[in-house]
């Protein structure tokens, strides 16, 4: 009764503009981060100049990826600490 | 100094060159100086969607090779006052032409035009190249399918590097009664993904196919919804603020009634 009245109303579950939508979602996020190669390289130094602010870190066994799975994209992003700063805490 | 707007999608076949040329017309019919350009060289189509293919002699590069002059080239469409077509080479590629030559030729047309309106060729090499470097703004021509729109992302980001900013996006082939039962992305979803400024949207209509056809663009029929939709585009890109179309859809109660009962 309730697929009747769905299907009457026109509010079919899985529309299928939905799942165009997000596989499209998908797919443009690892184009746009593959337009240009120094992407990751910027976004590195950034996390790199915000982290340190905290923390020394291991800068050359840093790891930033973007992965995907079937339904999310994921940045993965492992960073060694090397220790962590006094001074960031006593700011507070 | 006239405008110079480039048609574009990355994809094939959602119908730039249709867009080309009903909004060239829709100019001309408005009283404007206007010149078609194909930079699709190597693959020709500009010329049988307006009906003058039985009138080239020179083409696009012909004038840049320096064969002819400017003028020679130039197609003045008979049927609409002050409309012209510069046809590109069919027997070339597309490496026959480069983007400064491509420069050079749109500033002189644009001397002469209020509106150099240029069909991009799929893709986004040399030919896309080529036909973008002359130009002063940009019209991205999309569908609601999910390859169309992930191409046209594609090229917002290649128009961007290349210092083309704010195109405008064209929403082609729209079904309203898929959009209603949520079978197509609608415009909102669309212009979520891409981000860019909506400049309209054209319902899927079965007279593009006659008019084509006929070698006749459909902005020149009185009534097609396709026609009224090309018109509105027209009239925005002159300046005015005009409403989007709303597209409804034909199907109402008594449809879906007879859609569940299965008669």
């Amino acid at each position: 009764m309730l697929e009747f009245i769905q299907k009457f109303f026109g509010k079919e579950a899985a529309c299928s503009k939905n799942i165009a939508k997000e596989r499209l979602r998908l797919v443009l996020v690892h184009d746009r981060a593959n337009v240009s190669p120094q992407f990751m390289e910027v976004l590195k130094d950034d996390m790199i100049k915000v982290i340190s602010n905290y923390m020394e870190i291991n800068e050359q066994e840093m790891e930033v990826n973007l992965t995907n799975t079937n339904s999310s994209v994921t940045l993965v992003a492992n960073i060694p600490v090397n220790r962590m700063k006094r001074s960031a805490f006593q700011q507070e | 100094m006239g405008e110079v707007i480039v048609i574009t999608s990355g994809k094939g076949g959602v119908g730039k060159t249709t867009t080309t040329a009903n909004l060239g017309t829709g100019f001309a019919l408005l009283g404007k100086k206007v010149v078609l350009v194909d930079a699709d060289i190597g693959l020709r189509n500009l010329d049988v969607v307006m009906g003058l293919e039985n009138r080239i002699v020179y083409d696009l590069v012909d004038v840049t090779e320096g064969n002819c002059r400017l003028k020679q080239a130039l197609i003045r469409d008979k049927r609409y006052e002050s409309l012209y077509l510069l046809p590109a080479a069919q027997t070339r590629d597309k490496n026959a032409v480069n983007p400064d030559q491509m420069k050079v030729l749109c500033s002189d047309l644009a001397e002469e035009f209020d509106y150099v309106i240029i069909d991009c060729p799929a893709g986004i090499e040399q030919g896309f190249k080529n036909a973008i470097a002359g130009a002063d703004r940009a019209i991205i021509v999309t569908t609601p399918e999910v390859s169309a729109v992930r191409d046209a992302d594609r090229i917002i980001g290649l128009l961007e590097s290349e210092g083309k900013h704010d195109p405008k996006l064209v929403v082609n082939r729209i079904r309203p009664h898929m959009v209603k039962k949520g079978d197509m992305m609608n415009i909102d979803d669309i212009i979520e993904i891409l981000a860019i400024d909506l400049l309209g949207i054209i319902p899927e209509d079965e007279y593009i196919v006659i008019s084509t056809n006929r070698g006749e663009p459909a902005v020149v029929s009185p009534v097609a919804l396709a026609s009224i939709a090309y018109k509105n585009i027209v009239r925005r890109l002159l300046g005015e603020n005009v409403p989007l179309m709303t597209i409804e859809s034909n199907e109402g109660f008594f449809y879906k009634l007879k859609k569940v009962f299965g008669f």
